[in-house]
């Protein structure tokens, strides 16, 4: 096993220039630095998304308020969603994928290191258009600056008649850009996790997280490639005098609803896949107990894989596709939340007979098991397309939503945070500030998420910058508003843990959780070589076997 | 370890709070005097399209209620249960890697579970979406546009804007009204919670829904399909009359404009500016298409679509600074001194 490094004189000494360190991130191709800047810029852009996010509710906490005008509120919900989605889940999800899939795979780079450093550029580059159109979009009289098509961008309001100026070419096009790093990124982790695992590593011995990631991967290929085809056939519309969706000139308004939503749902799992990629790892450790059915663990992301990409009109039920459609729609997006189910019964079965050791990153696993239980039965709702005609567009879906991507994937991804916080720092994060974050955002996020379902019951839709008295809208409102104070200071909390941990944490050891994956064997941080010894192994739990030679797993998978 | 258990109990207590409190939501919203907790509530269902709805999203919500309890009874069972205790021996707990029996159970009963969701899905679907068109249906055209709506009779020969006027429908002898849906600019929605569930207007994209309200009363709702600056104040209101306050009223929409003669400077104003490039009022040389449809402009309770009420101030107010009541409207300030201002307004308020 590869747990002595070789003692290499450490390159990055204390007195380097502050231009040289600077220049060593830009210019790397390291998985490990390249998987901390992903993370870094995530990080930014959900404070960036958490701001205009609050300034929102603000805006809504009382019937007819004044805080920002019509306009300003459209950018800014056109800024939240494209900035949530693309800037900062897609980028999270792949820093962790980069950092942690050669690590546990015994490996010591991706693939194609190179690719690695051109995607994350391009896509910060994307983000970068987005905020810049802040200031050089600015178009005819009136035309505003920032996108104010909505993330979903729906035709014709993205014709040059209702949207003049530029602020909708740089939403095109930053979307247009990051999805060329997406798919980048994603063939990387395809090659990766295919190609460079280490000896005695068969498929079936991968660890979940490796294979939760191959299939994102391929989803992201197969589905950011209709949105990339989209936004080109946008951009032909706009200056090349093409039809595609321009209603005015014969154009399908439709057609561009099928192309966002067959690359929108499928997202929904490209980014929760990766979540339950952390909980397959992080319910185990914690719960000391191996996974339980890893066989039907992977079967049923593969299946979640398949059925996603069929589901995509199930955001279209009111768009007047008919009978016979509807029903196929209603057939498939039920039928996907049996895998899922199947998952969320086979975590719970972990935590069966186990002793449950509750640490932050457990904690966030366990809230997330429980919200993205709601998550789904919401979803189960929806999927009833009599029922989606009252509820879809309403506050309902925003908050079944945010219940998916909070809920879910963020509690996941604090979840990982923590968890692997240790490995890429080499220092320990602070356990109480880690629980008051936990609890902050917990009452935050159900303060503001569950609340948030019952005006949408009572016929509120969504993207409306004020609504009147008198509708029984605006106590839910207020409460909604309050939760998100609570959601952001424990964000607070959690970034000032990062920050002040890298300084003054204790230090971490290889191994601090006592786990049982690669990642775990080598040093922390790792160095840039990741393992002395390339390491050969015989079972899913690699550091099982090594700390238990008289019971190992091999002799039962 | 004691500390996290205690953390942990606070943390189920914590759950079942907010379930509580849900739950008398839910129960508050349900309650056969529903209307009173919001007018657009979606449980306060007058029409059998939102009546069908509700019945399959009561099925729904039991069926995903049950889940939820059998399966959030489990999570806390098994973090209560399967804590690590204070006095724990340091010994990993029996490795288990999993059961195909279990694992085959978990997967069969959702199965089944889908089979019988979809069941009653599908036949909601068919219900609404195949509802025969009876030959006494008042036949209406809706057409959105940024920010407004504008209603058609073809019938009966009625245009009319943002207020849509429909008669009540016995349950025995239904006279349901169906609604062809257009948009003239970009995407919106038909909503009318208490009426039928939403149904979207595109451009290119020609879409219908029908409603058959059973009791007399105005009934809100609003644009539910992000349409542009203006989307939220978009408003809905249908009113649903008696058939002979609605024959009454389809009669009083058919006379032609009130003739002006008292105030012929306010309409000279109005048929020499830029509002007749937008605005229509039958039998004048006003015969704009962009903008509502005036020709009686009284009759109607309120202006900009619902977003303010139809008062002379109002009214004056939205010519002269359309953006203090509507900001990012389509309609222009007119840019009028105070005396053409009067004129106009008083000669608009002929228009019964």
């Amino acid at each position: 096993m590869s747990t002595d490094a070789i003692a290499l004189p450490r390159t990055e000494a204390a007195e380097r220039p502050f231009v040289d360190a600077l220049h060593g991130w830009v210019t790397t191709v390291d998985h490990k630095r390249l998987g901390i800047l992903y993370i870094v810029y995530a990080v930014i852009f959900l404070v960036i998304g958490g701001i205009e996010a609050t300034i929102m509710r603000i805006q809504l906490i009382r019937p007819l308020n004044n805080f920002v005008s019509p306009q300003v509120f459209n950018r800014l919900f056109t800024l939240h969603g494209t900035t949530m989605i693309f800037f900062v889940a897609m980028p999270m999800v792949f820093g962790f994928a980069n950092y942690l899939i050669p690590l546990m795979i015994g490996a010591r780079d991706m693939a194609f290191p190179r690719l690695n450093a051109f995607s994350f550029w391009l896509m910060a580059f994307g983000g970068f258009l987005l905020y810049f159109s802040m200031i050089g979009a600015n178009g005819l009289y009136g035309a505003g600056n920032a996108p104010d098509v909505g993330w979903f961008a729906y035709a014709p309001l993205t014709a040059r008649t209702f949207s003049v100026g530029h602020s909708t070419d740089f939403w095109t096009l930053s979307l247009l850009i990051s999805g060329f790093g997406s798919i980048g990124t994603a063939v990387n982790i395809v090659t990766t996790v295919l190609c460079m695992r280490c000896p005695g590593m068969s498929l079936g011995k991968m660890p979940l997280l490796a294979w939760l990631n191959l299939v994102m991967a391929w989803m992201v290929i197969l589905v950011v490639s209709p949105l990339t085809a989209a936004q080109v056939m946008l951009l032909i519309d706009r200056y090349l005098g093409g039809h595609f969706f321009d209603t005015q000139a014969g154009g399908s308004a439709v057609l561009w609803m099928h192309f966002f939503w067959i690359f929108g749902h499928p997202e929904v799992y490209v980014l929760v896949i990766p979540a339950f990629a952390f909980m397959s790892e992080i319910i185990p450790v914690f719960s000391r107990k191996a996974i339980f059915g890893y066989p039907v663990m992977v079967g049923a992301t593969i299946a979640i894989g398949f059925v996603s990409m069929s589901v995509w009109a199930h955001h279209m039920f009111t768009v007047g596709m008919g009978p016979a459609a509807n029903t196929f729609f209603v057939l498939s997006t039920m039928a996907v939340g049996v895998p899922t189910g199947i998952k969320i019964f086979n975590w719970l079965a972990t935590m069966w007979g186990g002793k449950i050791l509750f640490k932050t990153p457990m904690l966030f696993a366990i809230a997330f098991l429980f919200q993205f239980l709601i998550a789904g039965l919401t979803g189960i709702m929806l999927s009833c397309a009599p029922f989606d005609w009252q509820l879809t567009a309403s506050y309902f879906v925003v908050a079944h939503f945010h219940y998916v991507i909070v809920g879910g994937i963020i509690f996941g991804i604090f979840a990982a945070f923590y968890y692997w916080y240790p490995k890429m720092s080499g220092r320990m994060y602070n356990e109480t500030l880690g629980r008051w974050h936990f609890w902050l955002f917990l009452i935050g996020f159900h303060l503001t998420f569950d609340f948030m379902h019952i005006p949408g019951l009572l016929g509120m839709p969504r993207r409306i910058y004020t609504y009147e008295p008198g509708r029984g809208w605006d106590t839910w409102n207020l409460i909604v508003t309050v939760g998100v104070a609570f959601q952001a200071v424990g964000t607070l909390v959690f970034v000032f843990n990062l920050v002040w941990s890298y300084f003054r944490g204790k230090l971490a050891g290889s191994d601090p959780w006592d786990a049982w994956t690669l990642e775990w064997s080598t040093t922390s941080p790792p160095p840039d070589y990741n393992f002395a010894v390339i390491p050969e192994i015989k079972s899913r739990r690699p550091l099982w076997d090594l700390k238990h030679p008289n019971d190992p797993d091999w002799k039962y998978e | 370890m004691r500390a996290s258990y205690i953390k942990d109990s606070t943390r189920s207590g914590l759950c079942r709070i907010f379930l509580v409190v849900l739950w008398s939501a839910v129960a508050a919203a349900s309650e056969p005097a529903a209307p009173a907790l919001s007018p657009t509530n979606i449980f306060a269902p007058a029409s059998t399209p939102a009546k069908s709805i509700l019945g399959v999203s009561y099925f729904v919500l039991a069926v995903t209620g049950a889940i939820f309890v059998v399966v959030f009874t489990l999570l806390v069972y098994s973090v209560v249960k399967f804590r690590r205790r204070s006095n724990d021996d340091g010994r990993e707990p029996p490795q288990v890697y999993g059961s195909n029996q279990v694992e085959l159970a978990w997967t069969v009963i959702p199965v089944l579970i889908v089979v019988a969701l979809f069941m009653a899905t599908a036949r909601v679907i068919v219900d609404i979406q195949k509802a025969a068109q009876p030959a006494n249906a008042i036949e209406v055209t809706a057409i959105g546009h940024q920010f407004w709506w504008e209603y058609r009779y073809p019938a009966l020969g009625v245009v009319t804007a943002n207020e849509l006027h429909v008669p009540v429908s016995d349950v025995d002898h239904p006279t349901p009204t169906f609604i062809q849906l257009l948009s003239a600019d970009t995407d919106h929605s038909f909503w009318v919670p208490r009426l039928a569930g939403k149904t979207d207007l595109i451009p290119n994209h020609p879409n219908s829904t029908w409603i058959d309200p059973h009791e007399t009363g105005l009934f809100l709702g609003q644009c539910a399909q992000y349409c542009g600056t203006q989307h939220a104040l978009m408003l809905l209101r249908v009113y649903v009359q008696s058939r002979a306050d609605f024959d009454r009223w389809i009669e009083q929409q058919r006379q032609p404009a009130a003739a002006a003669n008292a105030v012929s400077e306010g309409q000279r104003i109005f048929e020499t500016t830029a509002c007749i490039n937008c605005h229509k009022v039958a039998g004048t040389v006003a015969n704009g298409r962009f903008g509502p449809d005036l020709t009686h402009l009284m009759s109607r309770d309120t202006i900009a679509a619902g977003a303010a009420l139809n008062t002379p101030e109002n009214l004056r107010l939205w010519i002269l600074k359309p953006d203090a009541i509507k900001p990012g409207s389509l309609m222009p300030a007119m840019q009028l001194n105070d005396h053409d201002l009067d004129a106009l307004t008083a000669y608009l308020e002929t228009l019964r």
